[in-house]
């Protein structure tokens, strides 16, 4: 597996060999369909559309409805404006979705089609909407994807009426559905009344009923974004993912916000539950206090198994920073911490963790790729490895236990319907973690070595 | 109104006027079935199709394991075809590309300012790190519009490494679907890739597999069957392929073409140059199986030949008649669709049909008319916009290496009894009364689930869902839900294994909850 990889590390300035980031339509497009009764629309040729649906299908093992403009060499020529128009009165007269999100590609972006122009000049059934952004696949990431999408519907929809709705805006950053479900709980749990968005949960885990339902009953709804302008204030979770869009609601709207960590291990959970308490006023609620103790107590009981122990993080920046908090307080050291998307910001996050928690010889790298990664891990072994699916081919080569942890997780079932998010997410993890290492100590050992009792 | 009507009836117009053109509901009566396609997707209607670069680095250079494959473009269009069309390839001197994904990650400025410097630079580290005998080289949408000339920059690499490095404009808009990409990979393959090695075969009996790219192992489970009858098998086009084999696989007696959409251009082109026949085969399929070994050796016209493949065909058939006898009670009388790219549709009606299973619908994604009508329909087949596009490679007669297998009137007898040179299409192999769609989407999905209720519908990964949501069980006939090899004897077996485990899957019992079913509250009435 692998084999053709090299232990040297070579500087490379042209070649991407087996990236940690794809671009950034499949996360507009994620955003998208977090809206309820939304349809995203690719505006650029059918491969987008297909890969990203495709993708999006193969992590959630869930449809993921999408139309595309079908450019062909013609709308590359004179551009995609025919086509747009078309799109958006056949997806309506097919798909009567309540809205459409357009976001552009590579291909609309290198040929400069006005999207904004576009969309006005189109006859939006009464009662629809359209809105857009852009997303070319040439800069950034599917994280800078996901929230310009976000800004986008901001931009678009939110409104205020002046008079504060009491309400707090939510943006639970590029996590699964059960991560989204998990913070919604939490934030009930603080009787907190709240816009989460977007909100994939009840679109992307609809159930099975033995009827397929194009726009499932879950989603934020147009009436829940529109009141975002309203709203007290903005929680703002994962804070390479979501500043962009509470910034722009704050900006236009005059929301303040507050930019907080991915809520993943104890200390950035806490700072949610901080937050929370001092935004509705109220103390931490005993069941969610309780959660916690018990990630500790668990923590507490299985150190020295794990203690110590050297990790490999690799993804999307909020998440790979979240999990190196909890592999932190579990006491093991995050050697390597990775993410294919570029911003300088992720490296000085990941070294204030470092020295927070006073940990020497840890390398965070942004911009980079899995070949790095790998080439990095035959040069400084390491005990775990915790990444998307992409990252088994470097677990086998390597021999190296691996715990599947973000978006996309390919080749695992049912991975997306629970959290890593919260102090029962964090549980959830510290547990996964926790197997995957005495998994491997129980494979290796000697007859006589073979612990019953651990 | 019939089926077609009823689907139709949603439509406005426009798309009404379209889409009835690819759709046909198969009568034998009628002196012509002919149907619409390859042509462009309506804007905002859910195809399932993707893309030119899909067609030439997903499906048909994709599986090369000895090549280094760069997909110079913005890093998703790479990133999506890492890995994710299980052409199996075991790894050979050191190593397969197949794991890596590569590209030039273009960013910006790049595209601003051009981004050949970064191609140019990308081939030199990759030739650095990795040492390959041959680099591909891959453009995506923005490449082709800022005017990138990729094939310079291969060229003068090639100089300047003494490696063969091979360039395919296959910008995603090209064409309307990923067979224009299919083609202008035949294309960049034969010109530069097959005729390079002369090394004869050791055997009389030779053969290429063109047009199997060995999903779930199928084109091992094919050869397993060609080695035993004794054939060699110099190339496969392109599962498990290698530039080594590739190079020479103009020296093979045979091309057998499996999937006739996607390579039946290099069949062509090395009948042209080298005087290679080629026939038509479809190892999807018990009965499909058999008659195609039978067709090769019928071509080769060898007494032992013969022999050894009816010896080979008893033997397998024997072995697996207690497992297909098992399926056969639990499959037969059911029905299916299928929906898949452009020759799968076909061969799979074989399979199902061993089962005792009947198609009620079938479609392809990205086909010509010629898959579904026959060859003798492409002189009739307009060019349009689209597809006027698609360079058509004019391939010239290699005095040299040209040689004709067959004398002329065994070749005109040959003809009459085998598909030589041919293909007959989907369509002649329908029943009446079953549906033929071209470019199916996903509200005709839905709709044709409604009216005709297949037992279960074969499919890709965009609908599976859709289909399995709707309560019918649902099958990818791309990856084969991970499982295969479906080819041949064992794949047969396999394939039937696979769908009755899913017909019979226990979950589909627990879809409605009890409580559904009966009242649940319970009280008294009081006076």
């Amino acid at each position: 597996m692998l084999d053709l990889t090299p232990a040297k590390l070579a500087e490379r300035s042209a070649l991407r060999v087996n990236p940690c980031k794809t671009c950034q339509p499949v996360g507009a497009m994620y955003a998208a369909l977090g809206v309820h009764r939304c349809l995203p629309h690719s505006h650029g040729s059918q491969g987008c559309a297909s890969y990203h649906r495709t993708l999006l299908s193969r992590h959630f093992k869930e449809p993921a409805a999408a139309s595309t403009s079908s450019f062909t060499e013609g709308a590359s020529v004179f551009g995609g404006g025919a086509n747009l128009k078309a799109s958006v009165r056949n997806v309506f007269d097919i798909y009567n979705p309540d809205i459409i999100a357009v976001h552009t590609t590579c291909l609309s972006e290198t040929i400069g089609d006005d999207l904004k122009a576009f969309i006005q000049d189109i006859d939006i059934p009464e009662g629809k909407l359209v809105v857009h952004t852009n997303t070319p696949s040439y800069v950034g990431s599917h994280i800078n994807g996901f929230y310009n999408m976000m800004t986008g519907f901001i931009s678009y929809l939110a409104k205020s009426a002046g008079t504060p709705n009491g309400k707090l805006a939510v943006f639970p950053g590029f996590v699964n559905p059960g991560d989204m479900r998990e913070i919604k709980r939490i934030l009930k749990a603080f009787g907190a009344d709240f816009t989460l968005f977007p909100d994939t949960s009840g679109v992307l885990d609809a159930p099975m009923t033995g009827r397929y339902e194009m726009y499932p009953s879950g989603g934020t709804t147009l009436a829940e974004i529109a009141g975002l302008g309203d709203c007290t204030a903005t929680l703002a979770l994962g804070e390479l993912t979501s500043d962009e869009p509470a910034n722009a609601l704050k900006r236009k709207h005059g929301v303040p916000y507050r930019l907080l960590p991915l809520p993943i291990g104890v200390s950035f959970t806490d700072r949610l539950m901080i937050a929370l308490s001092k935004e509705k006023k109220v103390e931490v609620p005993t069941e969610l206090e309780e959660e916690r103790g018990q990630l500790v107590d668990v923590m507490l009981d299985a150190h020295f198994h794990y203690s110590g122990k050297k990790a490999a993080v690799f993804g999307d920046p909020d998440t790979v920073l979240g999990l190196a908090g909890l592999v932190l307080e579990m006491g093991m050291i995050p050697k390597y911490l990775l993410t294919g998307t570029s911003g300088s910001a992720f490296v000085k996050l990941a070294e204030n963790l470092f020295r927070r928690h006073e940990v020497k010889d840890c390398l965070a790298r942004e911009s980079a790729d899995l070949f790095e990664l790998h080439q990095l891990i035959k040069n400084g072994k390491v005990d775990i490895l915790i990444g998307t699916s992409y990252g088994k081919q470097i677990a086998k080569a390597e021999d190296i236990p691996f715990v599947r942890a973000g978006i996309p997780v390919l080749d695992r079932y049912g991975h997306s319907y629970f959290p890593i998010v919260g102090y029962r997410g964090g549980l959830r993890m510290l547990e996964r973690i926790s197997d995957a290492l005495l998994d491997r100590q129980d494979r290796d050992a000697a007859d006589e070595d073979l612990e019953l009792v651990m | 109104m019939g089926v077609k009507g009823a689907v139709l009836e949603k439509y406005a117009a426009k798309v009404f006027k379209n889409r009835k053109e690819h759709m046909l509901e198969i009568d034998s009566g009628q002196a012509e079935s002919r149907i619409a396609a390859n042509s462009r997707s309506i804007p905002g209607i859910m195809t399932s199709r993707g893309c030119c670069y899909a067609g030439c680095k997903g499906v048909v250079l994709g599986p090369l394991k000895d090549a280094l494959l760069i997909t110079h473009g913005p890093v998703g269009c790479g990133f999506y075809s890492w890995g994710t069309r299980r052409n199996k390839a075991r790894a050979a001197n050191g190593g397969s590309f197949i794991q890596y994904c590569f590209s030039t990650d273009l960013q910006e400025p790049d595209i601003v300012f051009g981004g050949e410097k970064k191609l140019r630079q990308a081939i030199k580290e990759a030739i650095e790190l990795f040492h390959p005998q041959c680099v591909l080289v891959c453009s995506t949408c923005p490449v082709g519009l800022i005017g990138d000339d990729i094939h310079a920059v291969a060229a003068e690499s090639e100089k300047l490494y003494g490696i063969t490095c091979v360039a395919f404009s296959c910008e995603g808009y090209k064409g309307v679907s990923q067979s224009a990409g299919h083609h202008i990979a035949n294309n960049g393959v034969m010109r530069r890739i097959i005729g390079r090695d002369d090394t004869p075969p050791a055997t009389k009996f030779s053969l290429n597999l063109l047009g199997e790219y060995n999903i779930g192992g199928d084109s091992w489970e094919i050869e397993r069957i060609l080695r035993r009858v004794g054939y060699e098998v110099v190339a496969v086009l392109t599962g498990d392929g290698s530039f080594a084999d590739l190079s020479r696989a103009h020296n093979a007696a045979l091309n057998l073409v499996q999937c006739h959409r996607s390579i039946n251009y290099i069949a062509e082109m090395m009948k042209t140059r080298f005087g290679m026949d080629w026939i038509k085969v479809n190892f999807i399929g018990v009965e499909a199986a058999c008659r195609s070994l039978r067709d090769i050796a019928l071509y080769f016209g060898d007494p032992d030949l013969s022999r050894r493949t009816e010896e080979v065909i008893a033997d397998e058939l024997e072995r697996i008649e207690p497992d297909r006898a098992h399926y056969r009670r639990k499959l037969k009388g059911r029905t299916a669709s299928l929906y898949v790219g452009g020759s799968r549709s076909h061969h799979y009606q074989n399979l199902l049909a061993d089962f005792g299973v009947s198609t009620v619908l079938a479609g392809y994604e990205f086909a010509h008319r010629d898959d579904y009508e026959g060859r003798e329909v492409i002189p009739d087949i307009k060019e349009d916009a689209d597809n006027k596009n698609i360079e058509s490679i004019a391939v010239e007669k290699d005095e040299k290496r040209h040689r004709a297998f067959l004398a002329p009137e065994r070749y005109a007898e040959l003809k009459e009894k085998i598909p030589l040179d041919y293909y007959k299409g989907m369509i002649r192999d329908m029943p009446d009364g079953s549906v033929v769609i071209d470019d199916l989407n996903h509200y005709e999905t839905e709709a044709f689930i409604e009216l005709l209720r297949p037992d279960f519908f074969m499919s890709g990964i965009k609908d599976k869902y859709v289909i399995q949501k709707a309560g019918v069980p649902s099958k990818q006939l791309h990856s084969y839900d991970y499982g295969g090899p479906y080819a041949g004897f064992n794949g047969a077996i396999n394939f039937a294994r696979d769908i009755a485990r899913s017909v019979e899957c226990p979950a589909w019992r627990l879809v409605t909850p009890p409580w559904k079913f009966e009242a649940m509250l319970e009280g008294t009435v009081t006076e």
